[in-house]
C-alpha cells in the first residue's frame, strides 16, 4: 500500500522560500502569482494492506517525525 | 563539575565546546556517541553545534530521535542541566524539551558573523555571572536560526522570564536591524520552565579568548562551574 504525505507550513508562518520563488517567477514574466507556499512531499511504500491501519500508521509517523507540528500541517493520502 | 558532550554524526563544534569546558572546569568532558543508551552520571549535558545527520528532513529532527536523546530527555526530566548550542538548540526544540522551532533564516542565507546579545536575566545557572541588561558579543553560524513560536507561547516565555538572550545593537537595543535571522521578538536563546535547560543559537564556546574576537562567553561556562560544583 502506498501513502502520499504533503507537509506544508501552517497558515501564519512566514515562508521566505515561497516569497523568493514568487519573486523569481515574477522576474521570469509569470505575473499574477499572489502567493507561493513551499512544502514537502513524501511517498511511502508500506507493508500494511489495510487502508485504515495504513492511515493510522502514517498519521503517527507524521506526528512523531515527518512533520514538526509547531510550524507544519500535513495531509495524508492512501493509494492502492 | 563533570560535563558530557553529546556527539552526533555531523556535529562540528564539539571540540570547541570541549575546549571551553576544559578551560573552565579543569578537566576534559566526557564525550558520548549518539548510539549510546546510557552514560555515567554528569552535572551538565552539552549538545554542540553542527549539522547532525546532515540536517535531513529538518535541522535536528533526526538527532531528536536518536538513542542518546531518549536518555538526555529522561535526565532532563530529573533536573540535570542541559545546554544546547546552535544545532543543539534545534535538537532541543525538535525533542520538545524547549518550546517553538528554528526555521530557515528570513534572508535564506547562511549567517556567519559576530552579533551582540542582551542578557535578559542573571537569575539562572547559565547567566549568573552576567548582569541583566548587559550586552555581550559572540558569533553566530547558522542557516536555520529563525526562532518561531505562536504568540501565546512567546507571551508565556516573556511573562515567565524564560527569554535568556536577545539579538541587539552594540548598545543593547533589540530591533530589526540587529536581528540576524528574523527570530520572533529578537530571541536568541530560551530556558525551559525550570531554567535547567538553555538553548541558544550563538556560540559562547567560540567567544572564550580575546584572540577569537571576544571572551564574553567565559562567564557562561565559569558560572556553570560555580553553580554546579
Amino acid at each position: 500500500m502506498k501513502a502520499r504525505v504533503h507537509i506544508t507550513l501552517k497558515e501564519g508562518v512566514l515562508d521566505p522560500q515561497g516569497k523568493a520563488i514568487r519573486g523569481a517567477l515574477s522576474a521570469l514574466g509569470f505575473k499574477g502569482v499572489n502567493q507561493v507556499r513551499q512544502g514537502k512531499y513524501l511517498e511511502l511504500d508500506l507493508e500494511e494492506s489495510d487502508r485504515a491501519r495504513a492511515r493510522e500508521i502514517v498519521e503517527a509517523m507524521c506526528a512523531k517525525l515527518l512533520a514538526n507540528t509547531v510550524i507544519e500541517d500535513y495531509s495524508i493520502e492512501i493509494a492502492e | 563539575m563533570k560535563a558530557a558532550v553529546i556527539l552526533f554524526p555531523g556535529s562540528n563544534r564539539d571540540r570547541d565546546v570541549r575546549m571551553a569546558l576544559a578551560a573552565s572546569t579543569g578537566r576534559d568532558p566526557l564525550v558520548v556517541w549518539h548510539k549510546e543508551r546510557d552514560f555515567p552520571e554528569v552535572d551538565l549535558i552539552v549538545i554542540p553545534g553542527g549539522f547532525s545527520y546532515g540536517d535531513y528532513l529538518r535541522s535536528g529532527a533526526m538527532a531528536a530521535h536518536s538513542p542518546v536523546m531518549r536518555e538526555v530527555a529522561s535526565r532532563t526530566n530529573k533536573g540535570v542541566p542541559v545546554l544546547g548550542i546552535c544545532n543543539g538548540f534545534q535538537i532541543l526544540t525538535e525533542t520538545g524539551l524547549l518550546p517553538g522551532a528554528l526555521m530557515p533564516n528570513a534572508s535564506l542565507k547562511f549567517v556567519c558573523r559576530d552579533v551582540h546579545l542582551r542578557v535578559e536575566t542573571s537569575q539562572s545557572l547559565f547567566t549568573n555571572r552576567y548582569q541583566a541588561g548587559q550586552t555581550i558579543r559572540a558569533p553566530v553560524a547558522h542557516h536555520a536560526g529563525n526562532y518561531f513560536a505562536d504568540d501565546a507561547t512567546l507571551d508565556a516565555l516573556e511573562e515567565e522570564g524564560l527569554v535568556a538572550f536577545r539579538y541587539c545593537t552594540p548598545d543593547g537595543v533589540a530591533n530589526e536591524a540587529s536581528n540576524p535571522n528574523g527570530s520572533a521578538r529578537n530571541i536568541a536563546g530560551i530556558f525551559n520552565r525550570t531554567k535547567t535547560v538553555l538553548g541558544l543559537m550563538p556560540h559562547p564556546e567560540n567567544a572564550v579568548d580575546p584572540l577569537l574576537g571576544s571572551a564574553d562567553g567565559n562567564p557562561l561556562f565559569d558560572g556553570l562551574v560555580e553553580a554546579l560544583s
